[in-house]
């Protein structure tokens, strides 16, 4: 590994640093940084790789790096936070396209002149590169879709260093495999993603909110229901749920002469009690509160009201407390998890560095204690998953409880999964072990 | 191959009934939507389940035989077109909808399931599936998978990949897997976003699970005609640059028009250079402020006469005359080739220009039709096959077409598939890398290319060494019960 630092060095004009401590990826230690500026750069960095074998981990600005397993081998972290130019915006034909290092922010910022948004509006902002690699999800995407649908053209660079190129800059086009939607939520496991091409969308002048307080799983299951199948067509449906009740909040768009009177009659909809706002509620695309560990849960639609008692159920079978907030319309939410004895208010553990929930944010229980409960909650959802028709994936959590259970589940069509990995990525050089299936 | 052999093997499993050798009833199946290229299969297989295709491609897989799985038999590229060595399975038995699940806002179906039928079983419950080809009265869901299917309303609502939650496959192998449910985001590698549209190359769809959409409130369209193209254009650019998303916004030329109005006299204004067709639909306050805005955006650009469709019969008049458009030029040209490509919308009036252009310095008629929101031309180039080298001059034109849309930064296809016709145009829009990197995929899902091979690249890529798989003689062979082909 010695010889390859000076053609890392090569490969990226210099810009290669020796890791510190805080480079570090759920405890393991990679040894240099790398922080190419271009594709080429990438292509010159994952050729010396593959030929020192050496393993590679991308990162953007590290918001998510604490998702998944910790990867099996870390040699070099590769930081695209350089890759972040704005490669063109044709504001004409709403697309966008954009370094993986550039940030949401800065594109949504890019297009916002021009009255046009990227429709993925996670709660974590990092890079373009990070939410396309996480596939990340927030409330307009009961409008937009989700990043794979948003997404219309990639460059990639292989394991091996070769560049290559699918979709293009039309929202139009069916030629050839779409290996933008394949990379898309592969954690950085198929290729290093150097450039996308996003379709935009016009922002509708007029915007409201609608928030109505639920009592029950029946009522949040009323609410939700009432507008899946109203024909405001909202843009986004959330639910902030905590102990047994919560709020449900639409988001209303459309023409500025309409949309006032499109949110009156999603508040006559939901019922006495529901208030028509012109701002969104505070806790809007946020996390739900959590100190022990963050999950993500997907549904069916219509399994809302069984998700929220397998909550429950889970909650007494581990001793947390749990809160949700999610887009129940589109079948998707966080639930996250802290002990018992956490105040509520904003106890949310940072989670930047990647070591998230060490067991000192906690109260009790503790260490081996926490990472049991976590284990046990986890679990405890997933055995109730056929019943809410989704999934439960463990994206945050303390030390210990990746020992204890699978971060990803259960995986229909891993083999397939395996047979693409081998494919794409036969040194496993990239990520290796961090995602389903220790793939 | 052996193709008496593999038929009594299918015989034998499936009844005799579901396996067709004769060959003038084989000959049914020469070619699909795109009937100049004809194969006829070695066999025919009809299947009624799961397991009979599974059955169909194990015994293919062990064999090495090539099979393609046919829809309809709608498509315009040739994605269904059998191999003359191959098994071609046809799916159009298996057309029941399984489930409808309307708080899940989700159906369930088998992929010979026509396109139509599904909105229609949707519609008392004020649903239907958005993805919307012109031909969805014949053609399957199953088929649409493959295509990545499209449609007039795909500009707002989304492709046939976007529609597609759920998917269960028969590998190439003959496996049967799960992908996808009713929920979104299933752990792992999107596997559905490979497979739609990926044209019978990665195994068989054998039941499909889509979302159903919410039927708007409000649908008002109307019909806008125009001196030119360019006028027309204009009038698209500004309806986009107003930050509208029309559910279609249509265009079609004079020679369309011409076309259009002998074959179905759908009475679109005398004289139209170019007309539109706008849609809008939404909630009915919505559409209400956001159609006079189109409206005025289309008088502004010069529209010499704005319809507006008072009711839906009217509407589906104006429908009319843009979803016969392909068949209608048949009216004024025996023969023809109906392209589709992509640019950027905002290149349209210079495409429309260059196309003029080719036109005139070759002769060749081409009437425009598009799908003027999201850039799709479907430019219909007219010849008459009983000239000599009109053929031959059309096909030159309708290549320069394609590699117009590529110089602009298109796509030589947006909704018709590569299939067996555009093979050869993969390497102008994409790199040896690019193909070779698409083709990774190919390797992990059907690494003996077995799997309606010879579509969408021009040249297989060799895969190498495939761990875990089986290699050397078949054990079947090796104890003399099966020969191999």
């Amino acid at each position: 590994m010695g010889a390859g630092i000076e053609e890392l060095q090569r490969a990226c004009d210099g810009h290669v640093t020796s890791a510190t401590e805080a480079d570090a990826v759920l405890g393991v230690q990679p040894s240099w940084v790398a922080s190419p500026a271009s594709t080429q750069e990438v292509a010159a960095l994952m050729r010396v790789a593959a030929e020192h074998d050496l393993a590679v981990l991308v990162r953007g600005t590290g918001t998510k790096l604490a998702w998944g397993n910790p990867p099996k081998r870390c040699d070099v972290v590769l930081d695209t936070r350089r890759l972040d130019t704005l490669v063109e915006h044709a504001a004409g034909d709403l697309i966008v396209v954009a370094g993986a290092g550039r940030t949401l922010e800065r594109v949504q910022q890019d297009v916002g002149g021009s009255s046009q948004r990227l429709g993925v509006d996670p709660p974590r902002q990092g890079t373009v590169g990070g939410a396309v690699a996480s596939g990340s999800t927030g409330p307009l995407r009961l409008r937009h879709g989700a990043v794979r649908d948003l997404v219309i053209g990639m460059t990639l660079v292989r394991a091996d260093g070769v560049v290559a190129h699918s979709g293009g800059k039309v929202v139009k086009n069916v030629a050839g495999y779409d290996l933008g939607k394949l990379l898309t939520g592969s954690f950085g496991t198929l290729g290093v993603v150097t450039e996308v091409a996003f379709r935009l969308h016009p922002v509708p002048a007029g915007q409201r909110w609608v928030v109505a307080d639920v009592a029950s799983a029946q009522d949040a299951q009323a609410a939700v229901q009432d507008m899946v199948h109203s024909q405001l067509m909202a843009s986004a449906v959330e639910l902030d749920w905590d102990d047994g009740h919560g709020r449900v909040g639409v988001q209303i768009e459309g023409h500025a002469d309409a949309a006032a009177g499109c949110a009156d009659e999603a508040r006559d909809l939901l019922g006495s009690g529901a208030t028509h706002e012109e701002r969104p509620p505070g806790w809007w695309d946020e996390e739900p509160q959590w100190t022990a560990a963050l999950l993500k849960v997907t549904h069916e639609i219509a399994g809302l009201p069984r998700l929220l008692d397998a909550i429950a159920r889970s909650e007494q079978a581990s001793g947390l407390r749990a809160a949700l907030r999610g887009s129940p319309a589109v079948g998707v939410g966080l639930v996250g998890l802290r002990s018992n004895t956490d105040s509520s208010g904003d106890a949310r553990a940072g989670s930047a560095s990647g070591d998230a929930g060490s067991a000192g944010h906690t109260g009790d229980p503790s260490g081996d204690g926490l990472a049991d409960a976590v284990a046990r909650f986890t679990e405890s959802l997933r055995d109730d998953a056929a019943s809410f028709g989704g999934s439960v994936v463990l994206l945050e959590a303390p030390t210990g409880v990746r020992e204890r259970v699978d971060p990803w589940g259960p995986v229909s069509g891993i083999d397939l999964m395996r047979a693409v990995k081998a494919q794409f990525d036969p040194g496993r050089l990239l990520a290796p072990g961090r995602f389903v299936g220790g793939i | 191959m052996d193709a008496s052999a593999l038929a009594a093997a299918l015989r034998s499993r499936l009844g005799d009934e579901a396996v067709i050798t004769d060959r003038q009833r084989l000959r049914t199946y020469e070619c699909d939507g795109l009937a100049h290229y004809r194969v006829v299969p070695a066999l025919v297989v009809l299947a009624d389940t799961v397991e009979a295709v599974a059955m169909t491609v194990r015994e293919c897989a062990r064999r090495g035989v090539p099979f393609v799985a046919r829809g309809s038999g709608t498509g315009l590229s040739g994605g269904a077109l059998p191999h003359a060595d191959g098994v071609l399975i046809v799916m159009s038995r298996m057309r029941e909808i399984l489930e409808v699940d309307r708080d899940s806002q989700r159906a369930v179906v088998e992929p010979g399931v026509i396109n139509l039928q599904l909105s229609e079983a949707t519609q008392p419950l004020g649903y239907y599936y958005a993805p919307d080809p012109s031909s969805q009265q014949v053609c399957s869901i199953g088929g649409n998978v493959a295509e990545n299917s499209g449609g007039a309303h795909c500009l707002k609502y989304g492709f046939t990949t976007n529609h597609v939650t759920g998917l269960e496959l028969v590998t190439p192998q003959g496996d049967v897997v799960e992908l996808g449910g009713k929920a979104p985001d299933s752990p792992g590698y999107d596997l559905l976003g490979a497979l739609v549209g990926s044209e019978g190359t990665l195994g068989i769809a054998t039941r499909v699970t889509v979302r159903l959409t919410r039927s708007p409130e409000s649908v008002r369209t109307l019909l806008a005609a125009f001196e030119s193209t360019d006028e027309a254009g204009a009038a698209v650019s500004a309806i986009i640059g107003a930050g509208v998303i029309p559910a279609a916004i249509e265009m079609m030329d004079a020679l369309a028009i011409e076309a259009a109005e002998a074959a179905v006299q759908c009475g679109y204004p005398e004289g139209a250079g170019a007309v539109l067709v706008v849609e809008i639909d939404g909630p009915r306050a919505d559409v209400e402020h956001v159609f006079d805005e189109v409206e005025r955006h289309c008088h502004e650009a010069g529209a010499f006469e704005i319809r507006i469709a008072r009711d839906d019969a009217e509407r589906a008049l104006f429908w009319k005359g843009r979803k016969s458009a392909f068949a209608a030029v048949g009216r004024i040209s025996p023969d023809y080739i109906v392209q589709d490509g992509v640019i950027p919308r905002t290149a349209l009036p210079e495409v429309l220009r260059q196309i003029a252009s080719l036109s005139t310095e070759s002769g060749v008629r081409v009437a425009n039709v598009f799908h003027a929101g999201d850039g799709n031309l479907h430019p219909l180039v007219l010849f008459d096959d009983s000239r000599e080298g009109e053929a031959t001059r059309a096909e030159e034109v309708s290549g320069a077409i394609i590699d117009l849309c590529i110089t602009h930064g298109g796509s030589i296809t947006g909704e018709h598939g590569v299939g067996a016709d555009k093979a050869k145009f993969m390497p102008r829009m994409f790199t040896d890398e690019d193909l070779d990197t698409m083709q990774l995929v190919r390797c992990a899902f059907d690494p003996d290319s077995i799997s309606n091979p010879g579509k969408v690249f021009p040249t297989p890529r060799l895969c190498g060494e495939r761990p875990g798989r089986h290699q050397g003689v078949h054990q079947l062979a090796e104890a003399g019960v099966a020969e191999v082909f």
